[in-house]
């Protein structure tokens, strides 16, 4: 398993956005008292003309995003995803999706990463909701290299899209600078035939790790990057149930109407087969750092790599 | 014609036109699209500058109807203008049309989709913004109701209009002092609305919002205040120009029958061939 790099995927985020702003200055960051937690500090300082200081007012944030957008520019809202997931979500579906506004929604410290400061920081909900608004393309992604592949991608496309990242700096799944990156495709990391595991944003090193101990039991795992959920890369998934067998989703969010919901969707309609999906059951999460959590519930390789076992079993 | 008596005609023939469409339709916002008429009137017909045939003009005037509710006299003045043709309000509401009960960007000229209510000003404060990052002389302008100042999104763009200094922001509330349920005090405690956006850092100016004397005197300074956005507090009379319907609470969403409709046209008719003959 690699280490950690060290850069956390919003930071690589805002470095890229950055590079590309000094360039294109059409686009701007907004955020609503959260530059420290974005990392935008030194975007405020280097473009100011280019940022946009909202306060602590979320809804506000995506309103005048809305608004910043009519006139041309390409606007990257930033904030807790907690927060503008949920506070912001009114705004989110009218102002942006509804009037089809060229904002971009970017939630950071996502799902558990605020782990101890509580229920009120988390964002496990977010996936299940941005995903049932039509046109809302919707984001995970898994490492910091995944991270400027999908901020180029951003800035480049039209319309709206959300995005939700960690805070830590997580190990690396892909080690070279050319990381394929096509929204709505996935990335097929490790060829297998039993099964598939298939995972989005911090959830994707572990299945890795967790496909590499099975191969050690001479279980053959692919293994699928769903960085983005929607629009879901049907074929994909579709392939997969049809070449493996069997589906394991992993997603760092409830286990409800997330990743796992979307390919439940699909294949329960167009090629059945027996399935898991895992994420944060119904029920409390107890405090805790992100990690301890992930281990609780089963979302680290040993819990992932027990649940294909448990599949192939049944 | 005087410029008064020019938009006092248009104003008489727009509420027939919006009466149309709610009767035609079995449905509508009356009281609200009755009050924000002359407002309306005044922004398009004398002080907006814009293009009908080009609706993306990028040096245009902009506005915002954050009471999405009052959607039937907007969209008989764009008609009226020729940014549709004028045959369409008739399909209003009906199976696949584009016009619909709230303002939708399929409709030429809307320039935002609203419907919930405190999402006006927000998008306006950020079309402002955006006017003046990209150096367009060109303002943005926002009607307001007053039953949706309950909204606390309204309170957060109002901020940000103050401290982002958006002069180039004219933001008008349609008083007339009825919401759905009642009258807005008696509902929630509005008042002193002036006071509570002087307090914020706007430029407050009170009218009364069917005086097109006073609406085109204070639309057309630009700017109203240096460095502040504007509020023109409209004081106006909901269900405005038509007798039984004015200041009576079940107009908010009343739909004439076929004697009310008669009554409302002849009413309105005359108040159109008065100003025509001044």
């Amino acid at each position: 398993m690699s280490a950690p790099n060290g850069i956390p995927c919003r930071k690589a985020f805002t470095e890229t956005l950055l590079a590309l702003a000094l360039t294109d200055r059409s686009l701007i960051a907004l955020t609503s008292d959260a530059r420290g937690s974005v990392t935008l500090d030194e975007f405020a300082k280097r473009l100011p003309d280019q940022f946009v200081e909202v306060g602590i007012a979320e809804q506000n944030a995506v309103g005048i995003a809305a608004g910043l957008s009519t006139t041309g520019r390409n606007v990257f809202v930033c904030g807790p995803a907690c927060f503008l997931s949920a506070r912001s979500l009114e705004q989110i579906k009218i102002d942006v999706v509804y009037s089809k506004t060229n904002v971009k929604i970017i939630g950071v410290s996502g799902g558990l990463s605020y782990g101890a400061l509580g229920f009120s920081h988390h964002s496990l909900h977010d996936v299940a909701v941005m995903r049932t608004f039509t046109d809302m393309t919707v984001i995970l992604p898994c490492d910091e290299r995944q991270s400027r592949a999908m901020t180029l991608a951003l800035a480049a496309m039209e319309g709206p899209a959300y995005v939700r990242m960690g805070r830590n700096a997580v190990p690396d799944v892909y080690e070279v600078d050319d990381v394929p990156f096509v929204i709505g495709q996935a990335n097929l990391l490790q060829a297998g035939t039993d099964a598939t595991i298939i995972a989005a944003g911090e959830m994707v090193r572990p299945a890795l790790d967790a496909a590499k101990r099975l191969a050690s039991e001479e279980i053959s795992v692919r293994v699928l990057d769903m960085h983005t959920i929607n629009p879901l890369d049907r074929k994909a998934v579709l392939e997969a149930a049809k070449e493996t067998g069997h589906i394991v989703t992993v997603e760092e969010h409830s286990i409800h109407g997330g990743l796992g919901g979307a390919i439940a969707e699909l294949l329960c309609q167009e090629y059945p087969v027996p399935m898991r999906i895992l994420g944060v059951p119904d029920m409390p999460v107890p405090a805790g750092n992100s990690k301890d959590v992930f281990h609780y519930f089963g979302l680290d390789a040993g819990g992932i790599s027990a649940a294909v076992r448990s599949l192939l079993r049944s | 014609m005087t410029e008064i008596n020019r938009l006092k005609s248009i104003a008489a023939a727009r509420r027939i036109d919006l009466l149309r469409i709610i009767r035609n339709a079995h449905g509508g916002h009356t009281g609200g699209a009755l009050s924000s008429t002359d407002i309306l009137v005044t922004l398009y017909y004398h002080t907006m500058r814009f293009k009908t045939k080009e609706p993306s003009w990028p040096d245009r005037d902009r506005f915002v109807l954050s009471k999405g509710h009052s959607v039937e006299g907007y969209y008989a003045i764009l008609a009226d203008l020729g940014y549709f043709p004028k045959a369409e309000l008739d399909t209003y509401g009906q199976f696949g049309a584009r016009l619909i009960g709230h303002p939708s960007v399929k409709v030429p000229g809307v320039e935002m989709n609203t419907g919930a209510l405190g999402h006006g000003l927000p998008v306006a404060a950020g079309m402002a913004l955006g006017q003046r990052l990209n150096g367009i002389d060109a303002r943005t302008f926002v009607l307001m109701g007053d039953g949706e100042q309950a909204e606390g999104s309204i309170w957060e763009a109002a901020m940000f209009a103050a401290h982002h200094r958006l002069d180039n922001l004219v933001a008008i509330l349609d008083r007339n002092g009825l919401q759905i349920s009642g009258s807005t005090e008696d509902i929630m405690t509005l008042e002193p609305l002036a006071d509570k956006y002087r307090a914020f850092g706007w430029a407050v100016v009170e009218t009364d919002g069917h005086d097109f004397d006073a609406l085109i005197t204070l639309l057309d300074c630009k700017p109203h205040t240096s460095g502040k956005p504007l509020l023109i507090l409209a004081r106006t009379i909901k269900g405005k120009g038509v007798s039984f319907m004015q200041n009576v609470v079940k107009w908010h969403h009343g739909v004439p029958d076929d004697a009310q409709y008669l009554a409302a046209i002849q009413e309105l008719d005359q108040l159109q061939k008065e100003a025509e003959q001044v």
